[in-house]
């Protein structure tokens, strides 16, 4: 039935399987509080993966395997690669956090965080709508445990409901937009679809109805509006570390479905889907920016400003190609790959810094809990002021070459409507630094109200610091990744 | 690593090193090596003055390599007669603000230092930049420590100042972003200013670009009307940050005018010549007005920011030989007077607590070595002959009446104001008996800041009665730059 298995495709998902079955096993023999056995070999198990996905993306080698239903190419290893050193990073930040919060008695945390994971790699792999389909589903259901970890929490737990809800929705949708591709199409494979399409041997109003659904359903898992409820409620009412589960790494698995399924499948109806990402997008950065600013809470805060920052993100794919010329899709969709992984960057490291100042039954996540930052500890206001400062695209921090690669792709179609949607990006922009300012004024410019010493794991503070100065680092020297990922993409569009 | 490269990053790295170097209880090392850092930054540039070739209009000490190869930004530094003496300028008012804050800032005083000392990197790096995106970059990493500056030492209302400074600023830039990108595209994929200087452009994109890089730099200059955030952010700022603020970050955006708009939207230029000209003299006699009726005299001394860098605009715009020097003598004249009165400001606040022009009166009683250099400063404001003030605001004037007798007559009348508001608040606070019994128990300044203020007032009369090293390097840059400008880029 299935021929050209190719298992080689598949190893490091293979790998992870095994090992999350290993360590879950492994986890029972745990005793001790901090879990210290499963934390390692959880650790060691994503350092290796990281090191196998870097190692097959630098071969720059696409191979397609299991009849062709997923697909090894370098994107997808970057990017999983990437979201490898996410999960890692979440996992250290986060530990203390969890053992400190009652969600460590059993080795949940990290079970699932390794099966997430998994959804994400099949996510990113699949080049076949159902494959695409269950490694979503694989990712979210995790999700939904993860953010009901803390049991006894209320807030979690509605959380928890109100994700489960709208979640399923969005998985309602992008299943009904499958159904209809397929029947409009006669096939579940990308290169089908595509091959299909272009010879234009298709039903064509099912087929639009079929892209409404999909453009609807990856919105949706986008948080961009108007699909974006889910994002502020989850994002302050999960744990901490789960709110990082659910906002780092797979912001990556999302940019990449949106590749596979409208660049590689549906990139002759990009006419059709760069006017809803437009709408998306303007719509994002609006609500995104504005209803940020009214925010006490540093992690409701954070979750419209991630809605602001999809919203850029969704920028890189208004203008890849018009009228059939695709000669700009690897300078747009690049800036949107180098977008979303210094996103997630930026975010870890925010995050981490709130996870490092909470203690025992307390949180650290109003704004002004940060106040006097930076009198109790310099250098944890310093990383903080990093990722404000590089989230609101000030250089020479990372997030202004982002914003500057999404705004070249989009100025180099070349179309008057383009420059006018880039105007104003960098006016929304504008009101993005405002509250981003507000978190660096309250670090700086007030007194300190908590005076409690700050506690934190060596290895979580020595990650934030290396976190931070990637940050800048990478704002100073940004080629090498900027490389990568124009690499990465050049060889998907043709 | 030439020496430009030098120039900005060893004012970093020292910056650096004193983030780095923590707590106050260590503020004695934490100063001299802020001294070190700020004498050495200054000592480096000194061989770009004396190895600089005068007659040459070319680019010089340039250095060239890649930075981001994916969007061919280079690393590209160069200095022609234009940008050479912002340079040690820059150096030069950040040793005297490392003075200036010795014993009068006591707390963070490693962040203080590093600030200043990591700014000093970063403004020499945007007049030394000779990439679009490297501009930009220097450019706009400036606000980060002046925001930080302004809000954590600067007054009672340093919040609100701050986020107007940084807000205000970043959105002129934005646009200068949008700018810079469509001339990446334009020109094929290269962010070389000297690259867009010769790339010809349609009318209606000179002006949509012109209007861009104005919105940047009209702010930062600033000019009328939206120079309203200067007068707010120098009240608040401490005292460093006042000086560093009109003495080099408003060049910023002066220096904007001469390598962006000019030259790569010449058309564009004449074109709104006469507009530009005129939001130049309106508040050379609005907002010398203004000043005059302050009660406070940092603003009042912001006002006349704004009075004297209307000149520096106006001189541009001109479009002759004599106005481009004078206003380029002008930005070097401002920079040190600007920064002398701040720091006056400063002596006394540092003593008074406040800044209030009633609260003084006969300064001059108490404190008469201090009033002697306040009364020099004073009048290089009024752009007294002999003194650095006067020799651009003179070359401008007479530039303007070559051009139209009523611009001049405007422009000169100026001056009659600068002369008004200037000498109107040294009679206030300094002459006469003393005000009240603060004023009697002042102690006059001790050799710190007679060594602050004596830098500040050799160089305002050095440039004042021997102005020619300045006038003689920019000599050939100009005439290439207005040759360049004369010459029309429509396609």
């Amino acid at each position: 039935m299935i021929d050209n298995i190719s298992w080689v495709v598949a190893y490091p998902e293979i790998l992870l399987l095994i090992m999350a079955c290993v360590i879950a096993l492994v986890d029972l023999g745990v005793k001790t509080p901090m879990r210290g056995t499963t934390y390692a070999l959880s650790l060691l198990t994503l350092g290796a993966l990281a090191i196998l996905l870097a190692m097959y993306a630098r071969t720059g080698q696409t191979v397609s395997g299991f009849g062709g239903m997923v697909v090894t190419d370098p994107m997808g290893n970057w990017l999983k690669c990437f979201a490898t050193l996410a999960m890692m990073a979440t996992l250290v930040y986060g530990r203390a956090y969890a053992a400190s919060r009652d969600m460590m008695r059993g080795g949940e945390l990290f079970i699932l965080s390794l099966f997430s994971l998994l959804g994400i790699y099949v996510m990113i792999s699949g080049h076949n709508f159902l494959v695409i389909y269950l490694g979503l589903e694989m990712l979210t259901l995790s999700s939904y445990a993860l953010v009901a970890l803390r049991r006894d929490d209320s807030r979690a737990i509605e959380a928890a409901m109100k994700y489960f809800v709208l979640g399923a929705l969005a998985s309602g949708f992008l299943l009904y937009g499958m159904s209809m591709l397929y029947g409009a199409t006669g096939s579940l494979d990308v290169s089908k679809v595509m091959q299909v399409i272009s010879e234009g041997s298709h039903n064509k109003q099912v087929l639009m109805l079929g892209v409404v659904f999909i453009v609807a359903g990856l919105a949706f898992k986008l948080g961009a509006v108007p699909f974006h409820m889910w994002i502020p409620d989850i994002y302050h009412g999960a744990p901490t570390v789960v709110t990082l589960l659910v906002g780092g790494a797979p912001k990556l698995a999302a940019f990449a479905i949106v590749m596979r399924l409208l660049v590689e499948g549906l990139l002759p109806l990009a006419a059709d889907w760069q006017q809803m990402m437009a709408v998306l997008a303007v719509g994002s950065l609006v609500v995104g920016n504005l209803a940020a600013i009214a925010q006490t809470n540093l992690k409701r805060m954070l979750a419209f400003s991630t809605i602001s920052q999809m919203g850029f993100l969704l920028l890189a794919f208004v203008s890849g190609t018009s009228a059939g010329d695709h000669s700009n899709a690897t300078n747009a969709y690049s800036g949107g790959m180098f977008y979303a992984i210094t996103y997630v960057l930026t975010t870890l490291c925010t995050f981490g810094v709130i996870m490092v100042l909470s203690r025992d039954g307390f949180e650290s996540e109003d704004i002004q809990d940060l106040a006097g930052l930076n009198q109790r500890s310099p250098a944890l206001a310093g990383i903080m002021a990093i990722c404000m400062f590089s989230l609101a695209g000030i250089p020479p921090l990372v997030g202004f070459y982002a914003k500057l690669s999404v705004l070249q792709g989009m100025l180099a179609s070349g179309s008057g409507a383009m420059v006018q949607l880039a105007v104003f990006a960098v006016l929304m922009s504008l009101i993005g630094a405002f509250y981003y300012l507000r978190v660096v004024k309250v670090m700086y410019f007030d007194a300190p109200v908590q005076t409690a010493a700050i506690e934190a794991p060596a290895d979580a503070r020595i990650l934030l610091s290396v976190n931070g100065l990637m940050i800048l680092v990478l704002g100073l020297v940004p080629g090498g990744l900027m490389a990568l990922c124009a690499d990465a993409i050049a060889g998907m569009v043709r | 690593m030439g020496l430009l490269s030098l120039a900005i990053w060893v004012p970093i790295l020292f910056g650096a090193v004193l983030l780095a170097l923590g707590r106050d209880d260590q503020a004695g090392v934490v100063r001299w090596i802020a001294l070190i850092g700020a004498v050495v930054s200054l000592l480096i540039t000194v061989p770009l003055y004396t190895g600089f070739v005068v007659d040459s209009a070319a680019m010089q000490f340039v250095e060239n390599m890649l930075w981001i190869e994916r969007f061919n930004v280079r690393y590209h530094l160069g200095v022609d007669g234009i940008s050479l003496w912002l340079i040690p300028l820059t150096a030069f008012i950040t040793v005297v603000v490392v003075i200036s804050a010795w014993e009068v800032i006591t707390e963070r005083v490693n962040q203080y230092m590093g600030a200043f000392l990591i700014l000093s990197g970063l403004m020499i790096g945007v007049f030394s930049a000779l990439d679009g995106m490297l501009f930009y970059v220097f450019f706009e990493a400036t606000l980060i420590p002046m925001y930080l500056i302004i809000g954590i030492w600067g007054g009672p209302n340093k919040i609100y100042a701050a986020f107007k400074f940084f807000l205000y600023t970043l959105m002129g830039s934005l646009l200068m972003l949008v700018a810079l990108v469509y001339l990446y595209n334009a020109a094929g994929g290269s962010f070389d200013i000297l690259t867009w200087h010769k790339l010809p452009l349609t009318a209606s994109a000179q002006t949509l670009l012109f209007f861009a890089f104005f919105a940047a730099f009209a702010v930062k200059v600033p000019m009328w009307p939206v120079h309203t955030w200067l007068p707010d952010v120098h009240v608040e700022a401490p005292t460093g940050g006042s000086a560093v603020l009109a003495a080099i970050m408003l060049k910023l955006g002066a220096y904007g005018f001469l390598r962006f708009s000019m030259p790569i939207t010449p058309d564009a230029s004449h074109r709104w010549a006469l507009f530009v000209i005129t939001l130049s003299l309106v508040p050379e006699l609005y907002v010398g007005l203004v000043a005059m009726v302050q009660k406070d005299m940092k603003k009042l001394v912001a006002y006349s920011s704004v009075a004297h860098m209307g000149f520096v605009t106006l001189g541009f715009f001109l479009f002759n030989d004599l106005g481009v020097s004078g206003a380029i003598v002008q930005m070097i004249a401002h920079g040190f007077v600007s920064a002398a009165m701040f720091l006056c400001i400063g002596v006394l606040y540092d003593r008074m607590h406040s800044r209030q022009i009633a609260d003084y009166g006969g300064v001059v009683n108490t404190m008469p070595k201090f009033a002697a250099f306040a009364l020099l400063f004073v009048m290089a404001n009024c752009g007294l002959p002999g003194t650095a003030g006067f020799v651009g605001e003179w070359m401008v004037i007479l530039a303007a009446v070559k051009v139209n007798f009523w611009i001049g007559a405007l422009a000169a009348s100026a001056l009659i104001f600068g002369a008004a508001y200037s000498l109107w608040m040294f009679k206030r606070v300094y002459l006469g008996a003393p005000g009240n019994d603060h004023v009697k128990e002042l102690v006059d300044i001790n050799s710190r800041e007679f060594l602050m203020l004596s830098l500040l007032a050799i160089a305002v009369l050095v440039m004042g009665v021997y102005p020619k090293p300045f006038t003689d390097v920019m000599n050939a840059s100009v005439a290439q730059l207005l040759q360049h400008v004369a010459v029309s880029k429509l396609p």
